[in-house]
């Protein structure tokens, strides 16, 4: 199996390569839009400010490319919220893939919201054997809101989306490559897809 | 429900984990990636890596067992120690750290934390505060708390926050090592003056120190080193005793 992480310049890239390699997956890095379209899944990660990151996206033309990919594709954390269609955080337009809008927290708790927190009504394959209230770890500003492509929700001052899913499109606003075995677990249900 | 955290703090000198008692003398408490690792399996819910060497070779020391750590853990940590600017920080969150934390670079020149929040991200930055209470008024050290300012704890603690600092992390010089309990009066005065995440460090000597970390401290993580290194307190039997007491924990 071919797993491609796309490296766009904004993302805790060595994290998410060696928690695959936990996993026994060598996946490989790449800007490169042929490589990125003949990979058996795709994995893109992302941490940083939402509209400098879609900058690099456009530059490189991975804007275009992502939305039009039949592989299973997997958005984590800004890579999730850039997948959506727009972004409070510099105010910026996303790849639409999902009909989500990103908004930032309101400041009724602590802005970031850092730390380990639960996820519920877990939906889909992506979440095979993970219980209910399971332990994920969070570290972002800006939340996307719930929708029916919500397969995992996460509440901080409100609920919102934890993970969302579209066809061959997911999107996790936790790192499964910090969240310890339960983190691991819907890595391997990814690759498993 | 968020949790709080509970954070074993590694000491680090040219590779090798150290803790000092009072910041001065160094006990050598083992091999760091060992080390982390056991905390992550154990239920650590973060890490903390401070390079106290302070010398060019021991940099690179760092940045090489920071590669190391990310291999081998698969929970969040940050790297602290002799970071002043963006291309520091650049080549650790490169490596794999997930935060870096920077204290007397940020006293020097505040500008660094909104350089630093600007290019990584404000979830990225960690501002270390050392402090210590002379005359009823806690004052902001430096250098490991050999230097003195005149910069007031909380006046520093809303400056860090407005430039962009995504937690901070409060150590009472007064209170570390002496294994007494937190600066429970000044976290909860500081929780309640910036609204980001406050990691309560200095003081853990018992499992009932943390619990009034995040009660009447109002922490949001609360981070320990010696009493973890030496085994004097397990991480598992400390989150169970929180969780018996209410208290939302990872478990």
């Amino acid at each position: 199996m071919n797993t491609v992480i796309v490296d766009y310049g904004a993302g805790n890239i060595q994290s998410v390569l060696f928690a695959l390699e936990r996993q026994g997956v060598k996946a490989l890095l790449s800007h490169d839009l042929e490589v990125i379209e003949k990979a058996d899944k795709v994995i893109f990660p992302g941490v940083g400010h939402a509209a400098a990151a879609m900058e690099k996206l456009q530059a490189s033309g991975v804007d275009q490319l992502l939305p039009q990919l039949t592989q299973p594709v997997l958005g984590i954390c800004l890579g999730m919220q850039l997948m959506c269609n727009r972004s409070e955080e510099g105010n910026t337009k996303g790849l639409g893939i999902f009909d989500v809008e990103v908004k930032a927290f309101e400041k009724k708790l602590k802005v970031p919201h850092i730390g380990w927190n639960t996820i519920a009504q877990l939906k889909g394959s992506l979440f095979n054997e993970i219980e209910e209230n399971a332990y994920i770890y969070m570290v972002h500003s800006y939340y996307a809101a719930l929708s029916s492509k919500t397969i995992a929700v996460c509440q901080y001052d409100i609920p919102y989306s934890a993970a969302l899913a579209k066809d061959n499109f997911f999107g996790t606003q936790f790192h499964p490559e910090k969240s310890s075995t339960v983190g691991n677990k819907i890595l391997e249900n990814f690759l498993a897809l | 429900m968020l949790t709080k955290r509970i954070i074993p703090c590694l000491d680090i000198k040219d590779g090798r984990t150290v803790k000092g008692v009072n910041f001065v003398s160094l006990r050598d408490a083992g091999d760091p990636v060992e080390l982390a690792t056991k905390y992550a399996m154990t239920g650590a819910d973060e890490l903390v890596f401070l390079d106290i060497s302070a010398t060019e070779q021991g940099r690179k020391t760092m940045a090489d067992l920071v590669l190391q750590v990310a291999a081998a853990v698969d929970i969040p940590f940050t790297v602290g120690g002799g970071i002043s600017s963006v291309a520091d920080v650049e080549i650790l969150l490169k490596n794999g750290a997930d935060k870096v934390s920077i204290n007397s670079s940020a006293v020097r020149r505040p500008a660094l934390i909104k350089e630093l929040s600007e290019a990584f991200g404000a979830q990225c930055v960690v501002v270390a505060i050392d402090a210590k209470k002379i005359d009823d008024q806690w004052w902001v050290h430096l250098v490991g708390g050999k230097q003195a300012t005149d910069l007031d704890l909380f006046d520093w603690a809303k400056q860090a926050a407005q430039l962009g600092a995504g937690e901070i992390l409060f150590t009472s010089m007064d209170h570390d090592g002496t294994k007494s309990g937190f600066a429970n009066e000044a976290l909860a005065k500081m929780s309640e003056s910036v609204n980001i995440p406050i990691i309560a460090s200095g003081g853990a000597g018992s499992m009932e120190d943390f619990y009034n970390s995040f009660t009447f401290g109002k922490a949001d993580a609360a981070l320990a080193a010696s009493i973890f290194h030496y085994g004097e307190i397990g991480i598992p039997a400390l989150k169970t005793f929180l969780k018996d007491k209410n208290i939302p924990v990872r478990l």
